[in-house]
């Protein structure tokens, strides 16, 4: 052991942790060993043999580090932490592309069955959730926890609190997407859209996600900036919603603990009401509330424009608040749901409208004195063209939740149009874009690679997002009209297999935008590695990790 | 057993009658911050500060 001048001793954070992962591996080694199903056992000794990596990891860093921890200022000026920052960016780019690719397999799929090869691990009804999981949680995850722990500190102009705390988030939470993925190709699944991990893998995501709570309260509190500023209130009504969220819609009885199946805590038209007031709120606090705080902070700092006004973000915030956890029934139209409680669901997403279009106007509208800059940055035309997204999504959204109009686009492929141009318009633009910001200044790079192949990217990626929302918009009404097609005796006109064989043009287009999307994602890892292998550094001032201007 | 939460109980009553025109108070209240002619120098401040930082 090397011993440096000052005496070096663990923390109580790394002893206790290397104690914790240590009795961990050994619960998971006989776990495995007792396991009912196979994938348990290989979630068990998964888990085993991460958690024997942990403890190396742990006292291998120790060993590394010197006798003190990293100071929090360096000459006065904080000491900010990026290593976490990296780590989740790196994960951010390897998932979307993964998840962006499995979309593309599931849409081909639905144009050409054969393609799932007559597999259980390949066949839709497992990739489907592996792509929907991969591309919210996974890439989208990502996006929040780098972005989140990057705005936290430069707002608060304080070092991100805690040691191996961030890691253990950025590391943990990758790990809990490891786990469901594998999970779904091998079958394991709660059958709960957007929450299919089975008890084990929402055990683990709690522990993870109490600890970034935590983390980012605990900096927001030793800040040295008096004011709170508007990002970190979206970022942290994302945190807490997705906390209570997850434990209100996924309280389970394991069939065994040596076994991946369990069984809900509600029932009935409770489980279904439990269910889509977490999932709407899945789109509401993670798809928004985590990504309009990007909003806010990217768009001003790469605009160089001040937010336009900070009062309708004040109220932008609380509207959006107060208002979007009430709209969940909008999901249960026409259901055993009680009528009012549909009404209400749809009243709420109507009142969406305005929180939606006063945060979109705001974000808009700090490109004012800065419009220009749309011509030369293709970065923040990423940005400014997400909140465009975000606008005609949040348009939609309420429309669809009106009952009449509900009857005709439910169960169709409009609402997989209108979740994809929120999905890709919005959530991949904007953090295409707040990544585009973010590898530069946390490499400590001058700036991007190449601005060409960001808008070899836009424009591919446009024009995959305007291909696949349109085939979809116009397949699902004609679905929709097909299926409410009568003929004169009152008979239904088009038996089913009539409308899918109608939609099969539409899914070789929507297969071929995803395509696109899926290679501008690819161009955009290669232009952000090269940024990293051989842009050119940052001039260094006296602290270390300056963000590029 | 009786169940804690129905709408007999009184407490639960009070509740469910009296949230919304709480909340819309607190609602209105906020709006009235956000618009508060004394705090404008320091929404203005806060609105520039992504760009003011180290």
């Amino acid at each position: 052991m090397s011993q440096p001048a000052l005496s070096k001793s663990m923390t109580s954070g790394e002893s206790g942790l290397a104690v914790v992962f240590a009795i961990t591996a050994f619960l998971c080694v006989i776990a495995s060993a007792k396991a009912l199903d196979a994938p348990f056992a290989f979630h068990a000794a998964l888990s085993a043999a991460a958690s024997l990596a942990a403890v190396f990891c742990i006292i291998n860093r120790y060993f590394d580090r010197p006798a003190a921890l990293p100071p929090a200022e360096i000459n006065g000026r904080p000491n900010y932490n990026m290593g976490p920052i990296k780590f989740s960016s790196f994960m951010a780019m390897f998932w979307g592309i993964a998840g962006f690719l499995v979309g593309l397999i599931i849409a081909s799929q639905l144009a050409w069955p054969a393609l799932n090869f007559d597999l259980p691990w390949t066949s839709f009804g497992r990739l489907r959730p592996l792509h929907t999981s991969a591309v919210i949680f996974a890439f989208g995850g990502n996006v929040l926890i780098a972005t989140s722990f990057y705005v936290v500190q430069k707002s608060c102009r304080v070092r991100l609190a805690g040691d191996l705390a961030p890691w253990f988030v950025v590391i943990g939470y990758n790990f809990f997407i490891l786990t469901a993925g594998t999970g779904y190709l091998l079958g394991v699944t709660q059958s709960k859209e957007y929450a299919e991990p089975e008890w084990y893998a929402d055990l683990w995501l709690t522990i993870v996600w109490v600890a970034y709570l935590l983390v980012f309260l605990a900096t927001i509190i030793k800040r040295k900036e008096p004011h709170i500023f508007v990002a970190n209130w979206f970022y942290l009504a994302f945190i807490v919603t997705i906390a209570v969220l997850h434990l209100g819609n996924n309280p389970a009885l394991p069939v065994s603990v040596f076994g991946s199946k369990s069984y809900v805590a509600w029932g009935g038209i409770q489980d279904a009401m439990f269910q889509w007031w977490y999932g709407h709120n899945a789109v509401g606090f993670f798809l928004t509330a985590g990504f309009l705080a990007i909003m806010y902070y990217f768009i001003p700092k790469r605009a160089e424009r001040p937010i336009y006004s900070y009062r309708l973000s004040i109220i932008h915030f609380w509207a959006l608040i107060f208002l979007y956890i009430w709209a969940g029934p909008h999901h249960l139209h026409y259901t055993a749901l009680p009528d009012w409680t549909q009404t209400l669901g749809m009243t709420f997403s109507i009142m969406l409208w305005m929180p939606s279009w006063g945060g979109m106007i705001n974000g808009l509208m700090t490109l004012s004195g800065a419009w220009d800059k749309l011509r030369t940055d293709p970065v923040l035309r990423m940005l400014v063209v997400s909140v465009a997204f975000y606008g005609m999504s949040t348009f939609e959204g309420p429309m669809m939740s009106i009952k009449v109009v509900n009857s005709l686009s439910h169960y169709t492929d409009w609402t997989i149009g209108h979740v994809h141009s929120g999905a890709l318009g919005w959530v991949g633009f904007v953090s295409f874009g707040a990544l585009y910001c973010l590898v530069p200044w946390v490499w400590n790079r001058k700036g991007l690679y190449s601005l060409k192949l960001v808008n070899w990217h836009f424009w591919i990626a446009t024009l995959g997002i305007v291909l696949y929302i349109s085939a979809m918009w116009v397949s699902g009404i004609l679905q929709g009209l097909m299926w409410r097609a009568y003929t004169s005796l009152g008979f239904l006109e088009y038996s089913f297999i009539e409308t899918v064989e109608a939609m099969h043009p539409f899914y070789i287009i929507r297969a071929a935008g995803g395509a696109l999307f899926l290679i501008g994602a690819m161009i955009m890892a290669y232009n952000l590695w090269m940024t990293v292998r051989v842009g050119e550094a940052e001039v260094q001032r006296p602290v270390a990790l300056q963000p590029a201007e | 057993m009786k169940a804690i939460l129905t709408l007999d109980n009184l407490a639960s009553g009070l509740v469910t009658t009296i949230w919304t025109p709480v909340f819309i108070a607190i609602f209105l209240a906020i709006i009235a911050y956000a618009f508060w002619p004394r705090n404008k120098p320091a929404f203005d401040e806060a609105a520039h500060l992504p760009l003011r930082e180290e």
